[in-house]
């Protein structure tokens, strides 16, 4: 039960985009287009949840030991972005198909807000690495969620017809910000 | 070990170690990309039009090496270009042809009346929105240039109310097909060079009440050109996958004044 409600916490009530605002930048840049949203969102699942890994090994094994904690930020950026690269690689080399399909998203998020936020928030949570990494990848399918739904909506204001002076991102920005009220409406239903 | 050394050592080995894995994992795992892509690229045109229906340039020889396509989606590459990729890929490839625009809509403002003076934004979309645009025809070209605009090579020019387009400029990429709210513009064969310049639907009756090179339906070109010609409605229309044209017969012949020769 404790599992199902921190997934439920990470994707609906506070979720990345719509509560934390976290991730922002993705979530307008490749909103555009269904087909890169779900790749996007594959992407961000993936990296989400091995950085947690990766980070809580670093925190646990090396900065806490040394009492480095405030070197933090650092050590995790620096970390994030080697392991994404070489994910990279070694998935160009070993699985060329999902490659294809993520290939083009994962450098795009080496250094994106959530996947940083998600391994600070795991330290300050003092998680072990089995719940970090159901968090990371709860957080992941919720911004996952938000990314397609906003896609979506954006896939018909496309086709639809503003006034002039909201076409565009500024329709976009409402929309978000509609869609993030709506999202608002799930506090209070996990702790 | 003092309190500044140890987080330095520590962020820079850190740093080491990754940059020498990531080094490493370039060297030992990189994927060697087949040579042809870039072979296949140097024939293309490189005009990046998108006419193929991929991203470029780039991305149409990486299909092409990758079996995914043939050749002859490219609309600017000459047939002589079209061959030499087909032999780095080990194909035969039957060349299409280039392809060039072409208005299919002869009423200059000396022959096409306009029934009222449109002075709005200057768009052809714009203008047709109202009252169904100033030109009598329905179905002729406005003359506000929306086809111009998109030309990435700028080959179209207004000649009295009509746009030319210059067919040894063309690329054929079809911008200006798309961008024409009337469909006038159609994508021929280069060597075609006899057409019929008029996309009017209306009956003989009314064409010849708002313009005066417009086709009237009298099926005289369809009896003198072996079936290259053929009526759909009121409207002659020229077969363009039969062989080219060369009657000039046709030319003269035609009541209406629509069939002529461009180029």
């Amino acid at each position: 039960m404790e599992y199902v409600l921190l997934i439920i916490g990470a994707v609906l009530v506070n979720n990345f985009v719509l509560n934390r605002f976290l991730g922002i930048c993705p979530f307008l840049g490749v909103s555009k287009q269904m087909s890169t949203a779900i790749g996007m969102s594959g992407a961000v699942i993936f990296v989400m949840g091995m950085a947690a890994a990766v980070t809580w090994c670093i925190q646990d094994w090396l900065l806490a030991p040394l009492n480095l904690e405030y070197l933090q930020t650092t050590a995790f950026i620096l970390l994030i972005a080697a392991f994404v690269q070489l994910v990279d690689i070694v998935m160009k080399r070993f699985l060329p198909a999902l490659h294809g399909a993520l290939g083009i998203f994962l450098p795009l998020i080496t250094t994106n807000c959530a996947v940083l936020g998600v391994a600070v928030m795991n330290v300050q949570n003092e998680s072990s690495l089995g719940i970090s990494v159901l968090f990371s990848v709860a957080a992941a399918v919720g911004f996952a969620f938000a990314l397609i739904i906003f896609a979506g909506l954006r896939e018909k204001i496309e086709r639809a017809n503003p006034p002039r002076a909201f076409r565009g991102v500024a329709i976009a920005l409402v929309t978000a910000g509609l869609l993030s009220l709506s999202f608002m409406g799930f506090s209070g239903l996990v702790k | 070990m003092n309190e500044w050394l140890t987080p330095i050592m520590w962020i820079g080995g850190i740093g080491a170690f990754c940059g020498g894995a990531l080094a490493l994992a370039a060297y030992y795992l990189s994927v060697p990309e087949d040579p042809r892509i870039e072979q296949v690229t140097n024939e293309l045109p490189g005009a990046n039009c998108g006419g193929c229906g991929f991203a470029g340039c780039a991305d149409y020889a990486k299909a092409l090496v990758e079996n995914k396509t043939s050749p002859d989606r490219c609309p600017v590459a000459s047939s002589a270009a079209v061959q030499a990729i087909g032999a780095l890929l080990g194909k035969a490839v039957v060349a299409s042809g280039r392809k060039v625009a072409l208005v299919l809509c002869g009423g200059c403002n000396t022959e096409a009346i306009r029934h009222f003076s449109y002075n709005g934004i200057t768009d052809c979309a714009a203008a047709a929105a109202i009252a169904g645009g100033d030109k009598a025809c329905s179905f002729g070209c406005l003359g506000y240039g929306s086809c111009l605009r998109v030309c990435p090579v700028n080959c179209i020019t207004m000649v009295d109310g009509v746009a030319k387009i210059d067919s040894s400029a063309c690329i054929g990429c079809g911008k200006c097909v798309a961008a024409c709210p009337r469909n006038l513009i159609q994508l021929v064969p280069e060597e075609a060079k006899i057409h019929v310049l008029c996309s009017s639907r209306d009956k003989g009756s009314v064409v010849r009440k708002v313009c005066g090179v417009g086709c009237i339906g009298c099926r005289i070109c369809v009896k003198l050109s072996d079936g290259a010609i053929s009526m759909d409605g009121f409207l002659a229309k020229v077969d363009y996958t039969k062989p080219p044209l060369t009657n000039e017969e046709l030319v003269e012949k035609c009541p209406g004044k629509c069939i002529r020769k461009v180029g």
